[in-house]
């Protein structure tokens, strides 16, 4: 029952998905890539180049592209829907207590609690893609040579662009694609 | 509360509209949509927006789509809430779907292959920049979270991996 599969995997990426967008990347790789295999490490590097190219969130655009991959554009609906209902859910219920209440110290403090376990999960995926992006070859053991030299050039002048000047990031992925055009091609 | 075919529809075209052309994520579109709905249309106060933006964050799931539920359900109630759900989800689910159905066909055109590659060296820039942000806010807190984020950052697998291959 592939529409179940994909309701509940993207379910469980919504309701684990905590601190905002980069936070979904680790539960997405670790539902589509390893757990259901739905699409290669290399097809999730570019679903993710994909999702930060186009408007609107990282898993909203992930449940729609593995969803319409796997089961047309009803998977692609379902998946979404399924991404979606838990955070309707708790949003919602937390903006009833906000609203009777008025207090919202108690979520704060419990979000602060998971801060430091989110950022580490994002690193990790954020590890993983940079292994894959500018290694020749990911499986091999890590050593100088497999290092891709345009990629980890490109890398590190975007990196110490946005660090200095903060731009929009769209700016240093477009920059970067049409510099990779020139080397690559 | 208001309720009428107008508010429905304005709050469904400008959750739609902000969805489809803010491109860059959450923390770009909420400013946004603070200006939006508290400067332009004035439907909620400032104070207010500032809230219901710290609701949107410490709840599961994008920023975007939480703030825009938020919104929904504070100027039109639940129904309100759902139509600004669809009109923030719509824009990227049509979008990609296009992507999608061209992707396999793209997947074999060499300028699309290295326009790709390239890009995927600065996504891994504006991640580590991510990163480095989210984490250095978390060392300038007090202990026990910096704590925290070592600790969590040595469980991970990739980073075990990672240091093994450094130290072998």
């Amino acid at each position: 029952m592939i529409y179940l599969k994909l309701f509940l995997s993207f379910f469980q990426i919504g309701l684990f998905s905590i601190g905002g967008g980069y936070a979904a990347l680790p539960l997405i790789q670790n539902q589509v890539v390893e757990k259901n295999t739905w699409l290669s490490m290399t097809e999730f590097l570019d679903l993710i180049t994909i999702a930060e190219m186009t408007p609107g969130p990282i898993a909203i655009n992930s449940a729609t592209f593995v969803g319409i991959r796997i089961a047309g554009t009803m998977g692609a609906v379902i998946s979404t829907f399924g991404y979606i209902l838990p955070c309707f859910i708790i949003v919602l219920t937390l903006a009833f207590f906000y609203y009777k209440y008025n207090k919202l110290t108690l979520v704060q403090g419990v979000l602060a609690g998971l801060r430091p376990a989110v950022v580490s999960l994002i690193a990790s995926a954020g590890l993983s893609i940079a292994i894959l992006a500018l290694l020749n070859d990911s499986s091999a053991k890590f050593n100088l040579s497999a290092i891709n030299p345009i990629a980890t050039g490109l890398f590190i002048i975007g990196f110490i662009i946005m660090r200095k000047l903060k731009p929009n990031p769209l700016f240093i992925i477009i920059s970067s694609g049409i510099l990779g055009l020139l080397f690559y091609l | 509360m208001k309720k009428d075919v107008k508010t429905y529809w304005t709050l469904f075209i400008s959750t739609f509209y902000l969805s489809a052309f803010t491109f860059g994520g959450g923390y770009v579109i909420v400013p946004l949509m603070k200006k939006k709905f508290v400067d332009d249309l004035k439907w909620i106060e400032d104070k207010e927006m500032l809230d219901l933006i710290a609701i949107s964050q410490s709840s599961p799931g994008a920023i975007a789509v939480n703030a825009s539920i938020l919104i929904g359900y504070r100027v039109a109630g639940y129904l309100g809430s759902l139509v600004s759900l669809i009109g923030t989800v719509m824009p990227p689910l049509i979008i990609l779907s296009i992507i999608s159905s061209f992707y396999t066909r793209l997947k074999e055109n060499a300028v699309f292959n290295a326009l790709l590659k390239g890009m995927q060296a600065g996504i891994v820039a504006v991640i580590a920049d991510a990163v480095i942000k989210l984490g250095s806010s978390i060392i300038k807190e007090k202990k026990p979270s910096q704590f925290l984020l070592w600790q969590a950052l040595l469980l991970q697998p990739t980073f075990s991996r990672l240091m093994f291959f450094i130290l072998s």
